[in-house]
């Protein structure tokens, strides 16, 4: 198994220096001057349609993010035990399918108060 | 063994069917030279890691052409056809002109999180093909959680655009990636759920086995999972933030969202990143749904690469198909479609495989006569789920149009006769 892993590895390597090259490159033309660069403030300011920008645009977002995020997070380890079941589950038999009915029947009581409560809207 | 070797590539050069015809020969050629045992592993790794990085490159420079050919073809325009015979050279002028432009970074922009995002961005889609299988013993990696690293490999690629968006500073790049968050969060659920029935049926979450499951009961496994096909392709097109889903860039509204302050090859990245990526989507769609390098009996004439590409450059167009026809949609719409009907539906598929794969396992009956019956029976769940949906929660208007689908039913009111004025009779 590590050393299918490891594999995985070498390819993991290639796929770092193959984004790593075109900006090498880059800085390299950049080097011998073929690439301009004049900066000026108006350049180096943050893009917004024209204007001058006010305040910082790291701030706090909609809470809506976070509900999705809870919900996300619910429904993941939900998948997270259901993929350790679905590869065994030819050898389990009945019991395995009572219990995952059962499992995702709570969770479907859940789904469906989080729908009731308007979780799923995007206001 | 250095005569082997060419007259491999001398005589049937197109031929490797198995890593071991080409690689293996220069495996030999190594152990035969007395390497050790680990030099014979790192060269065969690099040999494969090489050969898809090499594959990679090349789709990505060919389906820039590809793809705006026939997307310009879908919308009755042209398309890139100034450089070089019918716009071929096209990508290499994008490179040349991306490379040599002045690279404008914003001064309040974190510098090591903005050049890092477009590397992280392209960094997963190329590691996901370390597990597809390219033929026959033609997996450079045959992990047995061949689906999880798939799962946590494409949600990086999000992660990366949102570190992007965030770390240029800027108020539509931060639109464009807290979408990408909410999209992610979204419709990894959907993506993650209609797998399941996959790893149920072939009873593994190795891409290997998958292939070798559908080759064995001789079908392909989008006939046993027509929901879980039409799930995960919408789902990972929202993923993959092309056309119909393409909130997070959608420059009409935000202006390209999160690369909107990116420039020169650094953008350059983003799009070959893209492209990439849908690529390997469409490599996974190909090897989990369409048989991968298998189909039927053209893999004993075809070599099983051939075949597999083919049928990746088939699901790629109907991504660029998608993308050339469907309108953006509305980010409430988007995620309301993931949450009320994709979610029900990949757990409904979930239940009906396990009863399925349950009365399959415990009656004993053969696969020749159950799985016909199931492919019937999935097929026909799948229509009449999606029938029922659009039935219940689509508009009033879909569900009932009253206005005319054709411009032929249109009924014109002709205009009313108006009498010729005569030069002289105006009033004044």
């Amino acid at each position: 198994m590590i050393e299918q892993f490891g594999r995985a590895g070498f390819l993991l390597l290639f796929a770092v220096a193959f984004p790593l090259l075109p900006i090498v490159a880059s800085v390299v033309l950049g080097v011998f001057k073929i690439r301009p660069r004049k900066p000026d403030p108006v350049k180096e300011s943050i893009y917004e349609c024209g204007m001058v920008p006010i305040g910082n645009a790291q701030v706090r977002y909609n809470v809506r993010y976070y509900v999705f995020g809870l919900l996300f997070v619910i429904f993941d380890v939900e998948a997270v035990f259901l993929y350790p079941w679905a590869v065994t589950y030819r050898q389990l038999g009945l019991y395995a399918f009572v219990e995952v009915v059962l499992f995702l029947g709570i969770l479907f009581v859940g789904y469906a108060y989080a729908w009731r409560k308007g979780a799923m809207e995007w206001k | 063994m250095t005569g082997a070797l060419l007259t491999i590539i001398t005589d049937n050069w197109w031929d490797i069917r198995d890593l071991s015809n080409l690689s293996g020969a220069i495996r030999d050629l190594v152990s035969d030279a007395g390497g050790p045992g680990w030099l014979v592993y790192v060269v065969a790794g690099l040999l494969g890691a090489a050969g898809i990085v090499t594959f990679v490159g090349v789709t990505a420079i060919i389906n820039i052409w590809i793809e705006r050919r026939v997307v310009g073809r879908m919308q009755s325009r042209l398309g890139p056809n100034r450089p070089g015979p019918v716009g071929l050279l096209q990508p290499l002028a994008d490179a040349i002109k991306l490379m040599q432009k002045e690279v404008l970074q914003p001064k309040l922009a974190d510098a090591l999180v903005f050049t890092a995002a477009p590397i992280a961005f392209t960094v997963p889609g190329i590691a996901v093909l370390a597990v597809v299988p390219w033929g026959r013993n033609m997996t450079l990696a045959s992990l047995d959680a061949g689906i999880v690293f798939i799962f946590a490999m494409s949600s990086l690629a999000a992660l990366a655009v949102f570190i992007g968006g965030y770390g240029s500073n800027n108020k539509y790049a931060l639109f464009g990636s807290m979408r990408v968050i909410a999209m992610l969060v979204t419709y990894e659920i959907p993506i993650v759920m209609s797998l399941l029935g996959i790893a149920m049926f072939a009873g593994t979450m190795n891409l290997d086995g998958i292939v070798r499951f559908q080759e064995d009961h001789w079908l392909f496994l989008i006939m046993l999972q027509p929901l879980a096909f039409v799930i995960y392709f919408m789902s990972s097109s929202a993923e993959l933030n092309r056309t119909p889903a393409d909130l997070a860039e959608a420059e009409s509204e935000i202006a390209g969202g999160y690369h909107v302050e990116y420039s020169g090859m650094k953008f350059g990245l983003y799009y070959a990143a893209e492209l990439i990526n849908c690529v390997t989507v469409s490599a996974i769609i190909a090897t989990l749904f369409l048989g991968g390098w298998w189909a039927y009996k053209l893999d004993e004439i075809v070599p099983g690469w051939m075949i597999y590409i083919g049928k990746v450059y088939a699901v790629y167009f109907l991504f660029i198909w998608t993308r050339g026809t469907l309108p953006r949609f509305r980010i409430d719409q988007l995620l309301a479609f993931a949450w009320k009907w994709m979610t029900p539906m990949a757990l409904v598929n979930v239940l009906m495989v396990a009863a399925e794969v349950l009365i399959w396992e415990e009656t004993g009956w053969s696969a020749g006569v159950l799985l016909p019956i199931y492919v019937v029976l999935n097929n026909a769940l799948a229509l009449a789920l999606i029938v029922a949906w659009v039935r219940v929660f689509a508009p009033r208007f879909e569900r009932f149009p009253d206005r005319p689908r054709f411009y032929s039913t249109i009924d014109v009111p002709s205009l009313p006769a108006v009498a010729p004025v005569q030069p002289g009779t105006q009033s004044q």
